[in-house]
């Protein structure tokens, strides 16, 4: 049962972060709920889908087909967190403004809430796939064991749910006034972190073959599969072993993200910010 | 300062952006089985990997054709090789290794990560 547990809330784990911060980033977003939860449901019934079809997707292009899906649903995620960004850059404030005195913003915010509903949907479909193939396994093979490690499987996503509420609360400690802010830089960074992974799916699938010099080997010191190492590879972006393709994918990323953020903001903001 | 593109609204500015940047990786793209991989295949069976080391030479890329002959499905993974694949039940999948150097690479099932493992030791 502990085994169970390890493997689905490691799993779960990102996932939750992920929603976490995605919660705190929308709080106070008319009909976010709804949103999140079609985000999460469609990632869950994705998770299901996928799981009955990976026989197929594994032999698709060539045997990469596992590859090929992973990269790409990484890069959604990573243009809808640069859309959504870009968005809040441009129409953040007059948002903020408009919910404060009507509340007729919610057709607009809808743009938006679809971006990270998606991402949502991303995250729980990436882990959710893995998942389900686990607990598929067990119940199809193991027997005896099965109610066991299924109840292990339900406890491992209850504490991923809880590393989703205190991701969410423990964002919303942060003071109002930098908010916005902080959580706009977590976002560029859980972009580019994700565009280095689907970089890594590329260099799996043999379709980027260029510039794949590992930079540096910091596994001694924190190796991405600890529980840090994870948080961090999930947050910023963490590798302890990355590619030069990687890290360029990271900061192109990084640079693509503030520079059409940095074009596309709102001109009021030139009176509030002096920088 | 705010810069504002005239006449641009913001999704075509920012697909531009994308699609520049996926231009910029564009060269880096090859045929997926332009290399002549030496090809090893390793099967899985109850849990266990046959052989569970292999021996692959330095600086040349390898395709690993791992052959799942349990039902239940796995993980085939390698935080070193940077590699992970589910594989079904009764499932087969080629894992590419780009060139490496010398050393001793370890993987797992991580379904079963504490009892299924291997390493491939490079030379």
């Amino acid at each position: 049962m502990i085994a169970a547990l390890i493997i689905v809330f490691r799993e779960v784990f990102e996932a939750g972060l992920i929603v976490g911060i995605v919660l705190a980033v929308t709080h106070g977003v008319a009909r976010r709920g709804v949103w999140i939860s079609a985000g999460v449901a469609a990632g869950v019934l994705g998770s299901c889908v996928m799981a009955a079809f990976a026989g197929l997707i594994s032999q698709a292009f060539a045997g990469a087909g596992q590859e090929l899906v992973n990269a790409t649903v990484l890069s959604i995620a990573v243009v809808m967190l640069t859309w959504h960004n870009v968005w809040m850059a441009r129409h953040g404030r007059e948002l903020a403004a408009e919910f404060r005195a009507a509340g007729q913003a919610v057709a607009a915010g809808a743009k938006s809430l679809f971006a990270l509903a998606v991402v949502v949907c991303v995250a729980v479909l990436r882990e959710g796939f893995e998942v389900v193939m686990f607990l598929y396994g067990v119940l199809a093979s193991e027997g005896a064991s099965a109610v066991e490690v299924f109840a292990g499987g339900v406890l491992g996503l209850l504490l991923g749910a809880a590393v989703c509420a205190a991701t969410y609360f423990g964002i919303l400690n942060i003071p109002q006034r930098y908010l916005f802010g902080v959580t706009s830089f977590m976002i560029a960074f859980l972009a580019a972190g994700m565009a280095a992974q689907a970089i890594g799916f590329l260099e799996q699938a043999n379709v980027v073959v260029a510039l794949d010099q590992t930079v540096w080997d910091s596994s001694w010191l924190l190796s991405d599969g600890s529980i840090l190492g994870r948080v961090l590879r999930t947050l910023i972006g963490y590798n302890d072993h990355p590619t030069v393709m990687q890290l360029t994918g990271y900061g192109a990323t990084l640079a693509v993200m503030f520079i059409l953020m940095k074009l596309m903001a709102s001109p009021t903001r030139d009176d509030a910010v002096t920088a | 300062m705010a810069l504002i593109w005239p006449g641009a609204s913001w999704p075509t500015a920012s697909f531009a952006g994308v699609a520049a940047a996926a231009l910029a990786c564009c060269w880096a793209i090859a045929p997926a089985h332009a290399q002549d991989a030496v090809e090893v295949t390793i099967t899985v069976k109850d849990h266990a990997f046959d052989p569970a080391q292999v021996e692959i030479p330095a600086g040349k890329p390898v395709a690993l054709r791992i052959k799942n002959l349990d039902s239940s499905p796995m993980e085939f993974e390698s935080k070193s090789l940077r590699v992970e694949k589910v594989l079904t039940g009764n499932g087969e999948a080629v894992i590419n290794i780009r060139p490496q150097k010398p050393g001793r690479y370890e993987f797992f099932d991580d379904f079963h990560a504490a009892t299924t493992k291997g390493v491939v030791v490079v030379k």
